[in-house]
């Protein structure tokens, strides 16, 4: 697949001893959503957060809109433009406003003027449904409200790929849907996003591609139906069992 | 008779009240209050300090702390800093500043910077006021650093990930999200770093003074010698208590006020 958006190659990390990528090679095409499934401390976020660099892969490469990050001469700060991401806490900056944590990148990294940038960010509060805030502070709104002003924040540098590290983990249950709705929305608009998630309805209802990781590799890569409908390994099958006991 | 242990309690803590208030009865009665008051807190005397206590020994004072705060807390932000790089020789150098800086009495380093350095090089300080306030400031920011490293470590790693992961350099996330809510934390600590550099003014005039440079401690002290008479320190005392007490007050009710927010 030469064309990818993400291309990741031979991805190994390691933690000191702890060995935690062991060998990844995926492939996100443009416009294609990929779920990321698979127990606690297998890798999924480390996988993520190589992708745009918060962790430095100990070997192998990570292309994104055919740039290698991975490259020593790569400026990594104007690479990270391109992909945006979405915590499991939200880290929204506590010490500023709605407003300001959507324009403080677009002013100071992109820099454009404060006029501009709030009418973007406008924009994206109220595609979020969220434009009555905009003067609040991270503080006064809810989980679910936070998460959507983090989403926000992240589409307005315009990136090639979302990644998304477990949105809706944090959320308690009656404010996941309003995230859910958002990222699917992002989705049928024809987002590249690769999303690691617990939400297995949500994968089997959006994603084109679902991925299985375990103890830092990939075990099963293939349609939703398939891997959550149909899993061929045995590690996956017995993955989604304890997920729906837990449910 | 036996008692139970409450009462046993209650009576060992009347019997410690007792005795507090005996004793101090004592000292009232003892002590020859006009004799004491004419020597410590005599109005004439009191009235003799003013106006040049605070035209120029509370002026003074005021100039050594701001110089010695400014400088103090500059190179202290970039100490904690480089306390937190991971390139290892800032941190390794900025351990030791520390470690050395707050190891040695303020009275030892003002007297090897003040007289020392000019005795063994010939260079001579270019002023009173920066003689005295360069040396202040480099003490300052080895406290100074210590409380900004802590505010900087209580801001939660997310923030600066969130700022990375949308394009800002190192720098641009500290100077616009981390220090920034660093502050919020170490205000508070900052103000009694501020009082306390308040306090250490007062040992800058070993390093001699002239009648412009006196500081608060320096003036009461040559007022004592002056008049065979203590008002002049205790006047001084007071007017460091009109500095020190409504900012430590003020310290206690930002922190206060800091945790309730939280909540
Ligand atoms: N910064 C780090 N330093 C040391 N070890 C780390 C670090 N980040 C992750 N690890 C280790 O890497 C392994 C994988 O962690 P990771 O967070 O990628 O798992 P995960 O699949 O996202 O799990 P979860 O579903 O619980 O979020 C774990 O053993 C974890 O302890
Ligand atoms: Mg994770």
């Amino acid at each position: 697949m030469t064309d990818a958006l993400v291309r990741i190659e031979a991805l190994h990390k390691r933690f000191g001893a702890n060995h935690v990528l062991r060998g990844i090679d995926l492939a996100v095409a443009r416009g294609e959503v990929v779920c990321i499934i698979g127990p606690s401390g297998s890798g999924k976020s480390t996988l993520l957060r190589c992708v745009n660099m918060l962790e430095t892969p100990s070997e192998g490469k990570v292309y994104v809109d055919g740039v290698e990050l991975t490259d020593p001469d790569c400026d990594l700060d104007r690479a990270r433009t391109s992909t945006g991401m979405v915590f499991q806490s939200f880290n929204l900056f506590a010490h500023m406003s709605v407003m300001d944590n959507i324009t403080i990148a677009l002013r100071k990294v992109l820099k454009q003027d404060r006029a501009t940038a709030e009418a973007k960010a406008t924009k994206l509060l109220t595609r979020v449904g969220l434009a009555e805030k905009a003067a609040s502070y991270p503080a006064q709104l809810s989980g679910g409200q936070q998460q959507r002003v983090a989403i926000a924040r992240a589409l307005a540098m315009e990136p090639k790929v979302m990644l998304f590290d477990e949105a809706t983990s944090a959320l308690d249950p009656e404010l996941v849907g309003d995230v859910l709705r958002v990222m699917r929305e992002l989705a049928e608009e024809g987002m590249t996003m690769l999303v690691v998630t617990h939400e297995m309805d949500f994968a089997r209802g959006v994603a084109d591609r679902v991925v299985f990781m375990d103890a830092g590799v990939v075990v099963e890569d293939g349609h939703p139906d398939q891997v959550i409908g149909n899993p061929r390994e045995e590690r996956t099958r017995r993955f989604l069992t304890n997920v729906r006991d837990r449910d | 008779m036996s008692l139970s242990r409450r009462q046993r309690l209650r009576l060992a803590r009347g019997g410690v009240y007792s005795a507090t208030v005996a004793a101090l009865v004592l000292i009232l009665l003892a002590v020859d209050w006009g004799a004491l008051g004419g020597a410590l807190f005599k109005w004439s005397i009191v009235r003799d300090q003013f106006p040049d206590i605070l035209t120029t020994a509370l002026r003074n004072t005021v100039i050594f702390t701001i110089f010695g705060f400014i400088g103090g807390l500059s190179l202290g932000l970039l100490l904690a800093i480089m306390r937190l790089s991971s390139v290892k020789p800032y941190r390794w150098f900025a351990a030791t500043y520390i470690e050395v800086l707050r190891g040695i009495p303020l009275l030892v380093t003002l007297l090897i910077l003040g007289f020392g350095i000019p005795i063994a090089t010939g260079w001579q300080w270019p002023n009173p006021y920066i003689q005295g306030s360069v040396p202040l400031a480099l003490v300052a920011a080895a406290y100074i650093a210590e409380t900004v490293r802590a505010g900087i470590e209580a801001v939660p790693r997310g923030q600066m990930e969130a700022a990375r992961s949308l394009g800002m350099s190192y720098t641009r996330a500290m100077a616009t999200i981390i220090i920034p809510q660093a502050f919020r934390v170490i205000v508070p600590p900052l103000t009694n770093e501020f009082v306390l550099l308040i306090k250490d003014t007062s040992l800058i005039s070993v390093l001699g003074v002239t009648a412009s440079t006196l500081d608060l401690a320096r003036f009461g002290r040559n007022g004592v010698n002056d008049t065979a008479n203590a008002t002049p320190l205790v006047v001084a005392g007071l007017v460091y208590l009109a500095l020190t007490v409504p900012l430590t007050q003020l310290a206690a009710w930002m922190e206060r006020r800091s945790k309730a927010g939280r909540r």
